[in-house]
């Protein structure tokens, strides 16, 4: 079990201290924070510090299928997406990841070996993360077993809003657990479900507490996704975390990021925020999967000054 | 000054071409450019970069008995006007306004220092607001609160800052026009351009003669203006050393006047603020248009069982602030108006390091020409400091620690000025319980810096009287 680094002292030792941590963080004001998030959007990103950000929004994609008609010929194909975003120019760097159902884990990390793609995988009866503790359970150690790198889990939303938060700390401390060391784990807090900043933050500082190497904001299942706002207040929150425990924990920004424009932004933010420590796949991903294509796109315009258009990527 | 990163922004500048500046501009009087009666004319810079933009004709007493006499001949005409006649012209001129932006928001920049973003986002919008929202008022007069048909007060002489020479012309000439009476107005001796290509848009959208006139000057021009007799009205926006001397000026006469000066803003940060939304409003407080900003949150006033914590968070985001050319988008810091307000603000602040405050400024190269000043943040200040009482007009921020809210708001009224103030809590009982003890004129929760043509804006004590903007705005301008 992971404990609490010690500058937080021993918050997790009841659920009445939990409580009172988690509600007593610093509120969050709505208003100025999604005109922060506005204001960051305007930064102007041209030439070279463009070229540099397309290429690291590509080397930060977890390029993504998860629809119930997966099949394995589907995810070889992302599988060979990922290592060769761009056939046309061999340059192009590879994905971060895919990430797959549990059962398409050992197809995809046969299409992706050798390359350094890792294999995620959403474990936990995603989307909803409705079922028993060791239905979530066993779905983890059947994906680690099958290879995954990481385990993208969610929470169960219910007992967060419920205020049964000793539960979702125990839930992600045992998912953790079933992790191992050799996957590393992203915690999805559906942030649209969560509904309030003030729930996010908590969300976020208890996924952390908890032993969670990424948050992640959402499943793209549901309504709202990610958002500058909510992606930049848990950029605050890592931020502040580590200033408290000296513990790094990644992020990741999930559903509804289509564009390059929209990527550019989200980096705009990270660099910002929490920093340039985070501008690196291994601290910052975006859940996509139509992102990767405009992203090319906007790569062949950079080498060519023409915009070619769908055509000229694939359309996996 | 962009943080250490390999995410580096490379440079984005504005195009300078959208605005056409001319080598020489001259005074607008009666609907005409013409020079000034004894010649005189003075450079206006780039105070980035110190280059000399134009010429621009220098008024003297004589031009402004000239211009007062054209306003005073137009305002038989204008006054006459049904309101949904005048509300025709400054709607006119609101749309001019907006297809102009961004001609005007290069310009303004150039002309005053302050980032393009600003400008383009902060302060044309504003520009083109003020005069839609008179606009809006100049046919309802009857509907003010004011009684029936109140009646315009005549020529208004008005004298503006440079810290929005544009923003400010508009909440002068906006209510002025829309009330029915004419201008004469004096933009600032360092930031004249903008006013004089809003003479060119009171051309294109045929305002009467006479109705609009500006005359670009030093503070002889303005002295002359206030004192003149055939003016009714004296509106002026700037220090209160000026202030004074208008107000000793115009005593004993029927003029009416209102005073916007000066101030030093208290921004109250409770134990219980959102904490990251509070360092930025701090940021938008002081750090907006260079600290140039009359209503700036120059005091930060922060309970002590937070002070360090937020202190951290400050510094660390002043050290991604970018300072640097203006005309690039991504900058946030631009030059200081004038070598002569440079040189105060360090007098200041050199003051304030002798007086035993704590100087903190974030790693930050400055450019080798223009007028530049390093986001600087004071510790360890105190009610005594002369920091903490006279107002720096700059990027320099004095921290000073409270205890209890009773102590916060004595702290906060422990000012000669009382124009502005802000309030950052969770807790909405409290913000309502301090803002209805603090003696300023624009109190802020939650946000600061915040303008909107709907809402009245003015002081208390030494920042001045009157108000600007709202309904209340209208009646500086009517005989009520």
């Amino acid at each position: 079990m992971p404990t609490t680094a010690p500058a937080l002292g021993d918050v997790t030792a009841s659920d009445s201290t939990l409580r009172r941590f988690l509600h007593g963080l610093p509120g969050v004001d709505t208003v100025g924070l999604e005109a922060r998030a506005a204001s960051l959007g305007t930064r102007s990103i041209k030439t070279t510090a463009k070229a540099y950000a397309i290429d690291l929004a590509i080397s930060m994609v977890d390029l993504t299928t998860l629809e119930g008609a997966d099949t394995p010929g589907k995810v070889r194909a992302l599988g060979a997406k990922a290592v060769h975003p761009d056939p046309t120019d061999r340059t192009t760097p590879t994905t971060a990841a895919v990430c797959v159902y549990p059962d398409m884990v050992a197809t995809a990390k046969d299409a992706v070996a050798g390359s350094g793609v890792k294999v995620a995988s959403v474990a936990t009866a995603f989307p909803a993360g409705r079922a028993a503790l060791d239905v979530k359970l066993a779905d983890v150690h059947d994906a680690v077993a099958a290879g995954a790198d990481e385990i993208d889990m969610v929470i169960d939303r219910g007992a967060f809003l419920a205020g049964k938060y000793m539960k979702v700390y125990d839930e992600i401390t045992a998912v953790k657990e079933a992790c191992g060391t050799s996957a590393r784990l992203k915690v999805i807090f559906e942030t649209g479900e969560l509904s309030t900043y003030d729930n996010i933050r908590r969300a976020s500082w208890l996924g952390m507490l908890a032993g969670a190497d990424f948050i992640k904001t959402s499943t793209g299942k549901v309504a709202v996704n990610a958002t500058p706002a909510n992606t930049l207040l848990m950029l605050e929150a890592v931020r502040d975390f580590r200033a408290q425990t000296g513990v790094q924990v990644g992020v990741k920004p999930a559903g509804g990021i289509r564009t390059t424009k929209d990527a550019i932004k989200f980096l705009v933010l990270v660099n910002e925020t929490a920093g340039a420590d985070w501008l690196d796949n291994h601290w910052f991903r975006f859940g996509a999967s139509s992102l990767l294509n405009d992203l090319l796109m906007q790569r062949q315009k950079l080498a060519t000054g023409r915009y070619s258009g769908p055509d000229y990527v694939t359309v996996d | 000054m962009a943080s250490a990163s390999a995410f580096e922004y490379a440079p984005a500048p504005e195009s300078r071409s959208v605005v056409d500046i001319a080598p020489s501009y001259g005074l607008f009087i009666d609907g005409e450019f013409t020079e000034a009666a004894d010649g005189k004319v003075f450079k206006t810079v780039s105070p980035s970069t110190e280059e000399v933009l134009s010429e621009v004709a220098q008024a003297g007493a004589e031009d402004v008995d000239r211009a007062v006499k054209a306003a005073r001949r137009a305002f038989e005409k204008w006054s006459a006007l049904p309101g949904s006649e005048r509300a025709k012209y400054l709607f006119r001129i609101a749309r001019i306004i907006q297809e102009r932006s961004r001609e005007l928001a290069v310009l303004e920049t150039l002309d005053n220092g302050k980032p393009i973003k600003e400008t383009r986002d902060a302060d044309l919008p504003l520009v083109a607001a003020h005069f839609f929202y008179y606009a809006g008022w100049a046919d309802k007069l009857d509907h003010a609160g004011f009684g029936a048909n109140p009646r315009p007060l005549g020529v208004a002489g008005q004298v503006i800052p440079w810290n929005f020479p544009l923003l400010m012309l508009a909440w002068k000439i906006a209510p002025a026009l829309a009330t029915g009476n004419t201008v004469v107005l004096k933009p600032a001796e360092t930031t004249p351009l903008s006013a004089l290509f809003f003479a060119d848009i009171c051309r294109q959208a045929g305002l009467p003669k006479g109705v609009v006139n500006i005359l670009p000057g030093y503070g002889d021009a303005g002295a002359a203006l206030v004192e003149h007799p055939d003016v009714n009205k004296v509106a002026f926006t700037g220090s209160t050393a000026v202030g004074k001397a208008i107000a000793r000026q115009v005593a004993g006469t029927d003029k009416k006047v209102t005073l916007e000066l000066g101030g030093k803003g208290a921004n109250i940060v409770f134990d219980d603020a959102p904490i990251d939304q509070a360092v930025e409003g701090v940021v938008t407080g002081i750090f907006f248009n260079q600290g140039q900003v009359c209503c700036a949150g120059s005091r930060l006033l922060v309970q002590e069982s937070i002070h360090d914590e937020l202190l951290d968070s400050l510094k660390r985001r002043l050290s991604t602030l970018r300072l640097g050319d203006p005309l690039d988008k991504n900058t946030d810091i631009g030059a200081i108006n004038s070598a002569e307000q440079l040189s105060r603000i360090t007098s200041l602040v050199e003051q304030g390091e002798a007086e035993g405050a704590e100087r903190w400024s974030p790693a930050c190269a400055l450019p080798s020409s223009g007028y530049w000043f390093a986001p600087t943040l004071f510790t360890n200040v105190t009610q005594a400091h002369t920091i903490a009482r006279d107002e720096i007009f700059g990027p320099v921020l004095s921290v000073l620690t409270f205890r209890t809210p009773d102590e916060a708001v004595a702290k906060a009224n422990n000012s000669q000025y009382g124009l502005s103030a802000g309030i950052w809590t969770e807790k909405g009982s409290r913000i309502l319980a301090v803002a209805s003890k603090l003696r300023a004129g624009v109190i802020w929760s939650n946000t600061f810096n915040k303008f909107d043509p709907t809402s009245p804006f003015g002081g208390y004590k030494e920042s001045g009287f009157g108000r600007e903007g709202g309904r209340h705005g209208l009646e500086a301008y009517l005989d009520v």
